[in-house]
């Protein structure tokens, strides 16, 4: 399981980093998109991957039996999924209005003028 | 309640913004809510740095987790002077801003935005998780995107995607390092891992993790070769917006490059500082070159603000006590002048119309207020005595030869010349040189010569900072005893570890 999200982590993130490297607008956010998912998977695959054992501590006891799942990378991952909509959802907006006033999609076109 | 002071330079901008947000089409309302919020934020800021001086490191844990497994606030001294400067440059902000903002700006939210964004920044100050401070980067960003791109000018919206795009790369790489970090050591508390982190089997795994951490806080701070977003974005929002990310932004990087590698990657420190030398020397000589080939006022400060960056990353790279003391005592004197240099920019396009260095000119003898405003920080800032940024190049160059990095000195006295040279370029093209006829510049609105003065609200912040910095000039001794103190907690760690941990080891 660990080395299929290994592989997976490592496509997205040559995936996130070729379309960060073309031109167009759209691409460059579909590539950041990519980078975050691939970075919310490697904290996942990073933590440790342990399948059916809930961290529940049994009575009288003062530790969960472990291996245990950690919850907290999953807590981490939730943040940054929360964030990382938010942040996208104004990038969109921001590369539409810049569509819209530079009439051009191509970050050649883009330079600030002097 | 013990450890409320530490909450109050992020609680009380929330509540300022809550309330503006209520008050959403009462600018009036907004306006006197922000005035006061900043002024009782600076009023805070200065009573924890009083009572972390006094009492020692301070520490909340919030919900009453206690460290490593809840959220720890922690404010040491180099925390809370973190959060004084914040607060200076955001009260000076809110006046300049009462004068400068247009109606546009201010019915969408500007002041709420800035409330948030101070938030953001002493949330990151003061936070002693790292989880936590990517959050807290996220809450500044998305105020600073906001900010950045609000009034939706073409230039701002250019800008902004470079400025975004860059951050959010920063954020991505952050978010993959913390992970990793948590996966390797299994905590992300800064004083769990600085306690856990020298016992660690494999060295080599930490140097890869530490740069990683670099890459993101340098994206952040701005260092070469990772500042490519800051000259492109910086001088397009109002001059208010740009004067707080000159001054706050970037050293949350940097504050960040300097808690990260005093306190917690501290196992190897020969090649990180190895590394972290080379890319101040780059970072100083980038910024200034960049600097003088530049010919809009802004465009000039933006270099400027990469090349004192590089200063800051040489005192942490030294790594002696006098270095990381001169390289707070820089942070402190750049975040004010810098700010101002920003601001009397401001105040010449206000009076002009124009940023262009080439439009100007005849600005002495029109306005020599304005002109000496503007010699004091930009004088400090080229490291001319007795101004303060003077003391802060002096005790860097003090480190830099105690430690025998000859090399990173003459970058740093050749930096200096450098910056003098294109402040100088700036006094002779605005202030000195006459003013260029205007039927040269056909199409162009431009009044190189007013007379009327600009308003207080422009002025009162301006002359505030440039005594400020005066005051650090002056009054050297007092300040570089503060930024030594707080840089032997940096270097000695375990009353940091101790208090977080409440001495559970």
């Amino acid at each position: 399981m660990a080395i299929l999200l290994a592989i997976v982590i490592g496509g997205l993130y040559a995936a996130g980093i070729y379309l960060l490297l073309r031109r167009s607008i759209v691409k460059l956010i579909f590539g950041l998109i990519l980078l975050g998912h691939a970075a919310n998977l490697l904290i996942f695959t990073a933590s440790s991957l342990v399948r059916g054992q809930p961290p529940l501590v049994a009575e009288g006891q003062l530790l969960p039996l472990l291996p245990a799942a950690d919850p907290l990378p999953q807590a981490f991952i939730l943040t940054s999924i929360v964030i990382g909509f938010g942040v996208t959802a104004f990038t969109v907006v921001l590369i539409h209005r810049a569509h819209q006033a530079g009439d051009t999609d191509d970050l050649e076109d883009m330079r600030v003028p002097e | 309640m013990t450890g409320i002071s530490i909450m109050l330079p992020i609680v009380i901008p929330l509540t300022s913004a809550a309330l503006q947000i209520i008050a959403w089409r009462r600018r009036g309302i907004q306006k006197t809510i922000t005035v006061i919020s900043t002024t009782a934020l600076l009023l805070a800021a200065l009573f924890l740095l009083v009572q972390v001086r006094s009492d020692g490191i301070q520490t909340i844990h919030i919900g009453g987790w206690q460290a490593p497994f809840g959220v720890t606030m922690v404010a040491d001294l180099f925390s809370a002077l973190m959060v004084v400067l914040a607060a200076i440059i955001g009260l000076a902000a809110t006046i300049y801003s009462l004068g400068s903002i247009d109606n546009r700006r201010e019915v969408f939210g500007y002041y709420p935005l800035m409330s948030i964004l101070l938030m953001g920044v002493n949330g990151a100050f003061l936070t002693g998780d790292l989880f936590n401070l990517y959050v807290w980067f996220e809450v500044m960003l998305m105020a600073s995107f906001v900010l950045l791109t609000l009034g939706g000018e073409k230039p701002q919206l250019l800008g902004g995607i470079k400025y975004v795009a860059l951050n959010l790369l920063s954020s991505a790489i952050f978010l993959a390092a913390l992970g990793l970090l948590y996966g390797t050591v299994g905590t992300v508390n800064m004083a769990d891992l600085a306690r856990k982190l020298p016992e660690f089997p494999q060295p080599g795994l930490l140097t890869a993790l530490a740069c990683l951490f670099l890459v993101t806080f340098g994206i952040k701070a701005g260092v070469f070769p990772l500042f490519f977003w800051l000259p492109a974005s910086y001088h397009t929002p109002p001059v208010a917006v740009s004067a707080v990310f000159a001054g706050l932004l970037t050293k949350v990087g940097v504050y960040a490059l300097i808690r990260v590698f005093t306190l917690i990657f501290t196992h190897d420190q020969v090649y990180i500082n190895g590394l972290l030398l080379i890319i101040a020397g780059l970072t100083m000589l980038v910024g200034v070159f960049g600097a003088v080939a530049q010919n809009g006022f802004r465009r000039v400060l933006s270099f400027h603000i990469i090349s004192q960056i590089g200063y800051m990353v040489m005192g942490l790279a030294l790594n002696s006590p006098l270095a990381i003391a001169g390289a707070l005592f820089y942070i402190t004197h750049h975040i004010i002048v810098k700010s101002n240099l920003f601001m009397i920019s401001g105040i010449v396009k206000q009076q002009t119309g124009t940023e262009d260095l080439q439009q100007l000119g005849g600005l002495y003898r029109a306005q020599p207020l304005i002109a000496i405003l503007f010699s004091i920080p930009a004088m400090s800032l080229a490291g001319i005595p007795p101004f303060s940024g003077f003391f802060a190049k002096l005790v860097l160059i003090q480190a830099g030869l105690q430690t025998e990095q000859y090399l990173i000195v003459a970058v740093a006295i050749f930096v200096s010349l450098l910056t003098l040279f294109s402040m100088t370029k700036i006094w002779n093209e605005a202030f000195w040189k006459p003013a260029p006829a205007k039927s040269e510049n056909p199409g162009v609105e431009t009044n190189p010569s007013p007379a009327a003065r600009p308003p207080l609200s422009l002025l009162a912040p301006v002359a505030a900072l440039a005594a400020l910095t005066l005051v650090i000039g002056f009054g050297a001794e007092p300040i570089l005893n503060l930024t030594t103190e707080a840089a032997s907690q940096l270097l000695n760690p375990a009353g940091y570890i101790e208090v977080v941990m409440g001495g559970r080891l």
